[in-house]
């Protein structure tokens, strides 16, 4: 049995050396796969805040996902077409910096989150499930109805967006980007894991009755973790559309949804690096078999359904073991 | 006299045709064991449950140290000052000791929104955490995980997460269930002395343990209160011998 | 903006309920009775609307197409009940979501493997082809019509199937208490296999007869089925009311919110941005009425309270 720390570290090792490797090779579609990989683990990462120390089962995250990805896409638009974007009395210049374009995808995917956390946690269980998922299909419909940034067709950005000091054109730089920002998120989770925000929040998903008996509120706990959640999947569709320069309501399909779990549980629930080696195991599968055959779908369901009915610790449990300690 | 800490004002709640708490009045004062007792089904825990905020009554107040919470939650009311102890144990199974008791001294501390430094390098929480847990004994077990422990262990530890609160009022239900006699007597010694920290509200069918403990016994049948008094009096109470006790003598 | 109009969209909107309410039914009834919560409950209707198409395209007949609907349906959910499902009852809500999204991953793709991507076509059957002169004058699409009554017929016997049997008994008893209900010498494992395969022979129909008047595809089922969730989270879960009352709510809501709110608009602003931003409001409308029901009643309008 190895340590799931070093796991982590090798697992994260591992990511840059083939990054590198691919840029040394002049592997351009690879380093695109491992960036796409690396962005899919911070999207699911985000959710994995939520989802495993929370116990949140969200099935909307793609909302949030699709919604920094537009926030993308809007302001780059405005700046591409020297437009500016009219919100009813303020009247905003476009950006092509991505920090700027973080800062406001942060902000509107956690305000959304806000929203509907505050709807979605009057209830729980199975309700929360269905509640989540339904507010993420409202986010779909309403984007494809949204005419004016392309509706169903989407809305194509000509340039990626730009980061002061790189050049976000050259691909092993972008993925460098995507790659840091991975790494300081999981760094954020791994002590909020272990801040007392984190202990409560924990005691919330397994005993709320024992976290009100010490005076203390769950809903408000799962509040704050759904709207940290959501503001980082949101981040995380930002880079997405960033990485195809493209944004689409698929974004915000309930697949991607039902996606984003499925990430989590491939690596393993509340393990720090789940989301990691979930997405990466993903693309590979989503590249290998879907080179293979066009229904690769049906061996994701197979593997999936395998998973869930006999490995319940997903693969990272498989390699290290049961111990999800805390501490 | 003084106000007493904890005090029920004609409590009733319905569940359908059946009445599991009938106009209960109660009080619990500073430095006195308080216990409830009655037969299976007498309405308890209902009662447990109103006092504690879990359940609203359809009529009647509760109140801490004067305060009216009736309308407050189980979380506010235990910021005022209420600690439970649970019948069935309610711990965080997958945490450690140490950090079933760090929750509640942050839950007591009231400062859950700190999220970059480890709860446990937290010298203020820990020193009141680990002092909870030294007086239960359980010290020696707080890197223990709960799910590991024994059925004793775990009642002890649900009265040092209650100790963390430093509560004005402690709320037991059924502390000594399944204990064994070696533990009852161990825990019976421990809230003897604990009564003049913060009086206890004791709900225990222990009857060693209640006679040995109580200042007062409430007695709650079909959810009324038929017998309220110092404990020689409910003693030698033929209508308690007769609806409790169940001997006709 | 005519009486007639508003009356055709009102019958629209109860077209649109009254097939949501097969959807909801079954998954209300399953979540109730099983505590499961189950997403390849889209798949089941899909399945539906495939085996009535294949059926219809053999035989020629639409009653035939929908009787194959149903046996297709409820054989899927007998088998996925039988080798997957009942693993998973003990499951926390995590694992049933999962495995019934793989189950989805499985049938859509599955089906695509097996009937191409192009959409299948069920026609309408002669006798139910063309409109309807209802009184007053207003001139209906008599398969529509057929399908409110249809709606309403299986609803109705669905009722007096759990009211007054004494499968219906256990059903209902099987909600309260299991132990009572296995106590009682009920095969509680053939019990749940039976409630499945209803709850999927009802999704099975509804996706044969909405079939009919929209294209047979690979992805028809979730929107439904999404849908569906929205129903039962208004009409409370475990509740066939509100299941009922929900499913028409939501139809009513949808079908009027995308014809008048645009209408609406243009009192107020210019046609082409009333349209245009009447048209989103309208793809929200259910969702809105949703957070409204959530805010007033979070267990829903007949749920049981927490």
């Amino acid at each position: 049995m190895i340590r799931e720390r070093h796991l982590n570290i090798g697992l994260l090792a591992g990511l840059l050396a083939v990054a590198l490797w691919a840029m040394l090779a002049d592997q351009p579609f690879t380093i695109t796969l491992a960036t796409r990989a690396v962005i899919l683990a911070l999207a699911a990462a985000g959710l994995n805040i939520a989802l495993g120390i929370g116990g949140l089962v969200s099935l909307g995250h793609a909302a949030f996902f699709g919604l920094g990805g537009y926030v993308m896409g809007v302001l780059a638009y405005h700046a591409q077409t020297y437009t500016p974007l009219e919100l009813g009395p303020f009247s905003i210049a476009g950006t092509k910096s991505m920090p700027l374009i973080w800062l406001a995808a942060i902000c509107v995917s956690g305000l959304a989150a806000l929203v509907i956390g505050l709807l979605s946690l009057r209830t729980s269980g199975v309700y929360f499930i269905m509640i989540t998922l339904a507010f993420g299909q409202m986010f779909y419909y309403f984007a494809i109805s949204w005419s004016a940034y392309g509706g169903e067709d989407g809305l194509s950005i000509y340039v990626r967006n730009g980061f002061p000091g790189l050049n976000t054109l050259v691909p092993i730089q972008f993925f460098g980007i995507c790659y840091v920002i991975l790494c300081l998120v999981l760094y954020l989770h791994a002590r909020l894991a272990r801040s007392p925000f984190g202990l409560a929040l924990n005691a919330a998903r397994q005993a709320p009755v024992r976290v009100l008996t010490v005076g203390l509120d769950p809903t408000r706990l799962k509040l704050v973790a759904f709207v940290l959640s959501g503001a980082i999947t949101g981040l995380a569709g930002a880079l997405f559309a960033d990485l195809y320069r493209f944004v689409s309501p698929t974004m915000f399909s309930w697949q991607m949804s039902g996606e984003l779990i499925v990430l989590i549980i491939l690596g393993g629930v509340a393990r720090l690096c789940g989301p990691v080696v979930g997405a990466v195991v993903f693309v590979m599968l989503e590249h290998l078999l879907g080179g293979l055959t066009d229904f690769w779908h049906v061996w994701l369901g197979v593997i999936l359904l395998l998973i869930v009915l006999f490995a319940r610790g997903g693969l990272i449990g498989m390699v290290s073991g049961r111990a999800v300690a805390h501490d | 006299m003084t106000e007493p800490v904890l005090q029920t004002i004609g409590l009733t709640r319905r569940f359908g045709a059946m009445v599991a708490s009938d106009d209960v009045s109660l009080d619990l004062r500073a430095g006195e064991i308080h216990a409830i007792i009655g037969p299976n089904g007498a309405g308890k825990s209902t009662l447990i449950n109103q006092i504690c905020g879990e359940l609203r009554p359809d009529s009647g107040a509760v109140r801490i140290a004067g305060q009216d919470v009736t309308r407050l939650d189980t979380a506010a009311r235990a910021r005022l000052g209420l600690a439970r102890t649970f019948q069935i144990s309610a711990l965080v199974m997958e945490d450690t000791v140490l950090q079933n008791a760090m929750l509640g001294a942050l839950g007591a501390g009231g400062r859950p929104w700190r999220f970059w430094r480890p709860v446990l390098a937290d010298p203020d929480l820990r020193a009141r955490a680990e002092a909870a847990l030294d007086r239960v004994g359980l010290l020696p077990q707080r890197g223990t995980r709960v799910s590991d422990l024994s059925h004793g262990q775990r009642r002890q530890l649900e009265v040092a997460v209650a100790l963390t609160l430093e509560p004005r009022a402690f709320v037991m239900d059924e502390p000594m269930a399944g204990l064994g006699a070696e533990g009852s007597k161990a825990l019976t010694g421990f809230l003897d002395g604990l009564r003049e920290e913060a009086p206890i509200l004791l709900v225990e069918h222990d009857m060693d343990a209640v006679f040995a403990l109580a200042d007062r016994i409430s007695v709650l049948v079909y959810g009324r209160v038929i017998a309220s008094g110092p404990v020689e009096d409910i003693r030698s109470n033929p209508d308690v011998r007769h609806a409790y006790l169940g001997t006709g003598s | 903006m005519s009486l007639i109009l508003i009356i055709e969209q009102v019958l629209n909107g109860l077209q649109s309920g009254v097939m949501l309410f097969l959807m909801a039914a079954g998954l209300t009834l399953i979540f109730g009775v099983m505590g499961l919560i189950n997403l390849a409950h889209g798949s089941l209707y899909m399945i539906g609307a495939f085996a009535a198409a294949a059926v219809a395209g053999f035989t020629g007949s639409f009653a035939l197409a929908l009787v194959g609907a149903l046996a297709a349906a409820a054989a899927a959910g007998a088998i996925i009940e039988i080798t997957v499902i009942r693993r998973l009852y003990a499951s926390d809500h995590l694992d049933q979501v999962l495995a019934t999204f793989a189950l989805i991953l499985i049938f859509s793709e599955g089906t695509r493997w097996v009937f191409g991507s192009f959409p299948l076509f069920l026609e309408i059957p002669p006798y139910l082809a063309g409109p309807v002169t209802l009184p007053g004058g207003i001139a209906y699409p008599k398969y529509r019509l057929a399908l409110i009554v249809a709606g309403l017929a299986v609803g109705a016997l669905l009722w007096f199937l759990i009211e007054r049997t004494r499968m219906g008994i256990r059903i209902r008893a099987g909600e309260n208490d299991r132990e009572m209900i296995a106590a009682l010498g009920v095969d509680i494992s053939r019990l749940y296999t039976l409630v499945f395969a209803l709850g999927a022979a009802l999704a099975g129909l509804a996706g044969a007869l909405v079939g009919a008047i929209q294209s047979v595809q690979v992805g028809m089922g979730e929107p439904v089925l999404i849908l569906a969730f929205v129903v039962i989270v208004i009409g409370g879960i475990g509740s066939l009311k509100g299941a009922f009352l929900g499913a028409l709510l939501v139809g009513l809501t949808d079908t009027l919110g995308g014809i008048f709110l645009p209408e609406l608009f243009k009192l107020f602003t210019d046609p082409a941005t009333a349209q245009s931003a009447g048209a989103s409001l309208a793809s929200m409308s259910i969702y809105i009425l949703m957070s409204l029901v959530l805010i007033w009643r979070p267990t829903g309008l007949f749920g049981a309270p927490a």
